[in-house]
């Protein structure tokens, strides 16, 4: 029991992600990983399954008060549909929800990912402890930001 | 030594009709510094079991391969899976891959495509022309086809939920050529169950899709019979991170899910089981997966012999493509992905596959590149004609570890097979997740591994470099969505309406009735109806699968 509130305490402090798949590709092994990963470290997760749009992740997150997006993308469509999601976020007021992107993504595309809002850009090969460290960053500030404004 | 009798029983019955008909390459192979290559070694007194369970290639239970002389007669087929941007540009690159020595040409649909959405759909939005070609109507299959003869090369379509339009778009595309129905090859891969499981571009809930298969099964025996109906694909399950006894059993397991239900439509066994194919990953543990491909060729035909009561050996016989791990390669130093790749080519190639695919380095991080896609090809020319590898019948068969690996795996497959049977079979245990669940399970046990450094991957978790240089990249013409859109847009002002709405109507009404809707769809598909509208008259028909649902 004791063990239990403890994690529920983590839970709270570590805070709520969204995970998701925008676009086609239904390769969501990654995604799970990535779930099941942040959700053994204590954060909540959401999943949302394949085939997401920009607008149904943005009202998603929306709606879950989420404190981070990762989003995971394998078909290339990256560079057309990350602006459209962030675009998507402001357009819902959350422009503010920072957004970690994994997959195939090229390399050269990854300063103008960032530039246009993305927090991270993790591809294929990057340890898992990595990617839980940088959900841990963004979403602590993001907390930190949401408690100071409000 | 005299002979085994069961040795030139196989020799008489087997062989010789094989080498009537397809004469070796060769009249005698050598090794690389002169010393003749045996056909076939067996041990010098095959026991019992030798003789019941590994026995003779080109015979049940075909451990040892599908033909008598396997590559000795004739390589694989070099298929690599290609396609991008619009039919034009695939079709160059077709032409182009066909003068580089490829066998048999692989068609990479676009996500839209696969998922039944026209080029126009909102869901379509930044996906169209990207993992593969565009397609709308027949006019795009047209443009795909151009200067290539059906009747001269044979095509494999990676294509599932809308497998019947697009079957029926090439056929219509035959028609034109003038090239009759009973010379068109290749295959379809149609493997809708797996889409559930593992790679994710179904459209209709699983029960009406089993319907659609069935379909094709029994249009395709009557009217395409050279054209394999099925590929049922272990790839995408590995893919997903299933263990190599989870590849073969699930993909066994949506095998006879499909038999049932031919069966239980009323089709003869024997009809349409020759023309199932199957479709497995090569990864990087080279005997394991050498051991996996003996092992499913075995029980394969145990299932169908024992379970089904096929007769005919074509009915018994596993035959299989093959493409290398795409998982397996590294965005970090690219180069070393050329090596995986051997290793995987060479794995698939001792196991006795009937096609292959190799991947090409670059693809953990882009589309490959024209450059990639070459040396991926010519991989696998170098194990075709310097190897050595080609020039007897299952080289590894009979080792004391490869054998008993290949028993044990064959075993423990079986096993998970009739723990879905007593779940209800197939389709229950992918509603239910139960299937998912244990796959993901093993995908995550995979990268604990990793991430604990107990299994090395070389410049990932150990040999690591600081890499600057950026690869190059392909990329996707960003003009090419706007480009087919339109092309979308004049051709439904140009074709008559009236008929495509009447066969619209039509395929509605077989789908709600019990017709073979195959017909139907060629109908339509004749008067330039696009995929998306045949795709919504089913979708009112069946409904559309829900992942959280289960059905």
């Amino acid at each position: 029991m004791a063990d239990k509130v403890g994690r529920m305490e983590i839970r709270q402090q570590r805070g709520r992600i969204l995970i998701g798949k925008l676009g086609l590709d239904g390769h969501d092994r990654g995604a799970k990983i990535i779930a099941r990963s942040l959700c053994n470290d204590g954060f909540e997760v959401i999943y949302t399954g394949i085939r997401r749009t920009p607008e149904e992740i943005a009202s998603a997150a929306i709606q879950e008060d989420v404190d981070a997006i990762g989003l995971s993308l394998l078909s290339g469509a990256h560079n057309e549909l990350i602006p459209a999601l962030l675009d998507a976020l402001r357009q819902a007021k959350g422009g503010d929800i920072p957004v970690i992107i994994g997959g195939v993504i090229p390399r050269e595309d990854v300063p103008h990912l960032k530039k246009a809002g993305i927090r991270e850009v993790f591809t294929s090969g990057t340890p898992i402890q990595t990617i839980l460290d940088a959900f841990r960053k963004i979403t602590g500030e993001h907390r930190q930001n949401k408690h100071t404004t409000s | 030594m005299s002979k085994h009798p069961a040795f030139v029983a196989w020799e008489e019955k087997v062989l010789k009709k094989t080498l009537e008909r397809t004469p070796e390459r060769v009249k005698e192979f050598k090794t690389a510094s002169g010393i003749p290559v045996e056909r076939l070694a067996i041990p010098e007194t095959p026991d019992e079991k030798y003789l019941s369970e590994i026995g003779f290639p080109g015979q049940y239970p075909f451990t040892r391969g599908v033909q008598p002389t396997m590559y000795r007669g004739r390589f694989w087929t070099m298929r690599q899976y290609a396609g991008y941007w619009t039919a034009e540009e695939s079709n160059k690159r077709y032409r182009y891959l066909l003068e580089q020595g490829t066998t048999g040409l692989s068609v990479a649909f676009d996500l839209p495509t696969q998922i039944g959405y026209d080029s126009d759909h909102p869901m379509s939005r930044g996906e169209v022309g990207n993992v593969g070609v565009a397609v709308d109507t027949l006019l795009d299959m047209e443009s795909l086809f151009t200067g290539i003869p059906l009747d001269k090369v044979s095509t494999s379509m990676t294509i599932n939920a809308p497998a019947s339009v697009l079957l029926a778009m090439y056929v219509a595309v035959g028609e034109k050529q003038g090239v009759s129905r009973d010379r068109l090859t290749g295959t379809i891969q149609n493997d809708i169950l797996k889409e559930y499981i593992a790679r994710g571009t179904y459209i209709f809930p699983p029960r009406p899709s089993l319907r659609l298969t069935t379909d094709i099964f029994e249009w395709c025996s009557k009217e395409v019979p050279q054209f394999n109906t099925i590929s049922i694909s272990g790839y995408h399950i590995r893919e997903a991170g299933s263990t190599a006894v989870q590849e073969i059993a699930f993909t066994l397991a949506n095998g006879c899910a499909y038999v049932q239900a031919a069966i239980h439509a009323g089709l003869d066994v024997d009809a349409f089981a020759p023309r199932l194919t199957f479709f497995f990953n090569a990864s990087s543990d080279i005997l394991e997966e050498v051991a996996k491909f003996r092992a499913a060729r075995r029980l394969w035909a145990k299932l169908m012999k024992e379970r089904f009561h096929a007769k005919k050996p074509a009915s018994q016989m596993l035959r299989f493509h093959t493409q290398t791990s795409g998982s397996s390669l590294t965005a970090q130093q690219v180069d070393n992905n050329i090596v995986r790749v051997t290793l995987q080519a060479l794995a698939a190639v001792l196991g006795g596959t009937q096609s292959l695919h190799t991947n090409s380095r670059d693809e953990a991080l882009t589309l490959p590149t024209e450059d990639a896609a070459r040396v991926a090809l010519r991989t696998q020319q170098i194990i075709a004609y310097e190897s050595g590898v080609c020039n007897t019948v299952d080289p590894l068969g009979g080792s004391y570890y490869i054998e008993s690996l290949t028993d044990r795996i064959e075993r423990e497959a079986f096993e998970l097979i009739e723990k879905i049977d007593h779940a209800g079979g197939m389709i229950a245990a992918i509603e239910s997740g139960l299937v998912q669940r244990q796959i993901e399970e093993a995908a995550f046990e995979y990268q604990q591994q990793i991430d604990t450094g107990e299994r090395v991957i070389v410049g990932v978790n150990r040999f690591q470099e600081q890499e600057t240089a950026l690869p190059s990249v392909f990329r996707v013409n960003k003009t090419t969505e706007e480009n087919q859109i339109r092309k979308l847009a004049e051709i439904r002002a140009k074709r008559d309406n009236q008929k495509v709405k009447k066969t619209l109507a039509r395929l509605e009404e077989a789908s709600r009735e019990k017709d073979n809707v195959m017909p139907f769809i060629l109908e339509a598909v004749r008067e330039y109806a696009s995929l998306g509208e045949m795709c919504d008259v089913l979708r009112k028909v069946f409904g559309v699968y829900d992942e959280k649902k289960g059905r």
